[in-house]
């Protein structure tokens, strides 16, 4: 872990839900000024992570620091600090954009003038000064999540929580929301995010924490993350389905592990040491059987792949 | 100022601008205090049900549809002895506006929709925001009454009490509203999700049949009648119905205007009291 400062710090942090033990003695640091994304199967325990930042729950123990200050003993000081922006939009529809980000700045502690200035501010750094005037309602899913990440923001926090900010959104509006978060972080804001995609966490993220069962199980850049899995691995899809059984027998001895097989998209994955070299043998191996094949190729392992590993690999 | 410095596709909207003025959204001196807090909340409640037409119907029309019910449909058959019928109605209906039309669907639907988890991360101190809550559902309970009251004098209502006994009246509408916006307030809270709190809010219907608000508490059966005289609807439609009315209300009401009164006031105090504590202990706790 690098030497900058940690915006927010967690020590084994435990809440329980009945039964359920939502954070199991959670340890997570997030770097100030960079993007900490938090990855997790739904039910690991991201949103009860989020919510005990920002001071909506108390945890049962451990500790829990934020923009050093202690969340469970001086929440009211905590709250000056961060920007949250929840799994649902929380725009009022039947206000304005405008009006919804100058209720929001007032309650951030703004006086009238300096709450209408910050939503000026804001809505065009979000690019929604045309949109302004109008009622919500009439907001696409993308701008709802624009603005939503807007209200956050006309406090000027220091620390932005995301959770999940993109689920639901197309692919499109997610990616132009990738670039709206990420614009934003170059002027400094540390930022700490929750997701289930892992691309999201590639594309966005300085430092990833991976957790699951309430517990953190993986930290690391999503490149280190991406080489603690290691192998490189060649896949092959096949023309007919019938075909995975023979392939998966020829080409077992290249591989380090067994094969990953994913029937429906007729592809194996086969890890290996030596991905160059393992691949040539794969080409000769299979032009040989006359197998016909759609595609063949190498490939670093991805993110679902080390998430996977991590996590006891697919059901 | 830099901004994103990642390569663009070409289809992709960064909807981040370039700032040319250099102006940055800074961080407030201090927090909001408790009366801006309980303003803005309320503010923009107000907005959202003005600017929301099926509210505005909703909130009206259910008190509207039983004041027609009970004018037209029963009430030939109740026997109120001196009063008239409908200046025994109109008067208990636009007290106890606030059980037909409360916040308890508002409160749920702003705890689900995760504004309260937004507006509970802010520095704001958490009991304002329930103040500005009540402060807003009061004057939303407010439109029922005067909805009410309109179709009310439409229907044949007068005040016979003067100006005194309508100024009295509105005020104690306007306390009730409040001690109801309360109770609506909790039960919202304690929903859990907005289909549930629309039950919900029919849950307090046996509290105002089983009062004298639309029939006289004496033609009920023996065993039901000491619960009906003191709980709080009969002792609010009492208080507004003996100052609509005026003159002789021990005659009229069996009760005097003093009587009345004061029993609506200790209960409204007492509704706003529990129910004020209960809501906020339920809101700010983590």
């Amino acid at each position: 872990m690098s030497s900058r400062p940690n915006i927010v710090e967690a020590s084994k942090l435990r809440k329980r839900y009945g039964k359920v033990e939502a954070l199991a003695g959670l340890d997570l640091e997030a770097p100030a000024g960079a993007v900490t994304a938090i990855l997790g199967p739904n039910g690991a325990g991201k949103t009860t992570f989020i919510k005990a930042v920002a001071t909506l729950l108390n945890p049962d123990s451990g500790t829990l620091t934020v923009g050093g200050g202690d969340a469970l003993a001086a929440p009211q000081l905590v709250r000056r600090m961060i920007g949250l922006a929840g799994q649902n939009a929380a725009v009022e529809p039947a206000l304005t954009g405008r009006e919804n980000l100058v209720m929001v700045a007032r309650l951030f502690g703004h006086n009238r003038a300096a709450a209408k200035a910050a939503a000026d501010i804001v809505l065009s750094d979000i690019n929604l000064i045309d949109d302004a005037d109008r009622p919500v309602k009439g907001y696409s899913g993308g701008m709802r999540r624009r603005l939503d990440l807007g209200a956050s923001l006309v406090g000027a926090p220091q620390l932005l929580l995301l959770d999940e900010p993109t689920t639901g959104l197309d692919p499109r509006t997610r990616i132009e929301l990738w670039h709206t978060i990420r614009a934003l972080v170059a002027r400094g804001t540390s930022v700490l995010l929750t997701t289930q995609y892992l691309e999201e966490a590639d594309q966005l993220a300085d430092h990833v924490v991976i957790i699951d069962h309430g517990r953190s199980i993986a930290t690391g850049t999503p490149t280190e993350l991406k080489a603690r899995a290691g192998r490189a691995m060649i896949e092959v899809r096949v023309a007919h389905a019938s075909e995975l059984a023979s392939v998966i027998q020829l080409l077992a001895p290249l591989g380090t592990e067994t094969a990953r097989v994913d029937e429906p998209a007729r592809r194996i994955a086969i890890p290996v040491d030596d991905g160059a070299a393992r691949l040539a043998d794969a080409v000769r191996m299979l032009a040989d059987s006359g197998i016909q094949l759609d595609d063949l190729g190498v490939r670093r392992p991805t993110l679902d792949e080390v998430f996977l590993a991590l996590t006891g690999g697919p059901k | 100022m830099t901004t994103t410095a990642t390569p663009t596709a070409p289809f992709v909207r960064t909807h981040i601008s370039p700032r040319t003025d250099g102006a940055t959204v800074t961080a407030p001196e201090s927090p909001p205090s408790a009366w801006a807090t309980a303003t803005t909340y309320a503010g923009r409640t107000v907005r959202q049900f003005i600017r929301t037409p099926q509210l505005l119907v909703v909130s009206a029309v259910t008190s509207v549809m039983f004041l027609l019910i009970f004018r037209y449909v029963f009430g030939g058959a109740i026997q109120t002895g001196p009063v008239r019928y409908v200046d025994f109605l109109i008067p208990a209906l636009a007290a106890v506006s606030g059980l037909f039309s409360g916040g308890v669907v508002g409160v749920a639907e702003d705890a689900d929709s995760g504004l309260f988890d937004r507006l509970k991360s802010l520095p704001v101190p958490r009991a304002a925001i329930l103040l500005g809550r009540s402060m807003a559902d009061t004057g939303l309970i407010m439109w029922g009454t005067v909805v009410t009251v309109v179709v009310g004098f439409a229907v044949g209502f007068r005040v016979h009490g003067g100006v005194v006994g309508a100024v009295a009246a509105l005020g104690l509408c306007v306390l009730f509203a409040a001690a109801f916006s309360w109770l609506g307030i909790f039960l919202g809270l304690s929903a859990g999700s907005s289909q549930a709190a629309q039950g919900l809010s029919f849950a307090v219907f046996p509290l105002i049949f089983v009062s004298s608000a639309y029939v006289p508490v004496q033609s009920m059966p023996s065993w039901l009648r000491p619960i009906a005289d003191n709980q709080p609807v009969t002792a609010m439609v009492g208080a507004v119905r003996a100052v609509v009315l005026g003159g002789d209300t021990v005659t009229l009401l069996g009760h005097s205007t003093t009587w009345f009164v004061t029993r609506s006031l200790i209960w409204s105090v007492v509704i706003m009291i529990v129910f004020a504590t209960l809501s906020t202990r339920r809101f700010t706790k983590r």
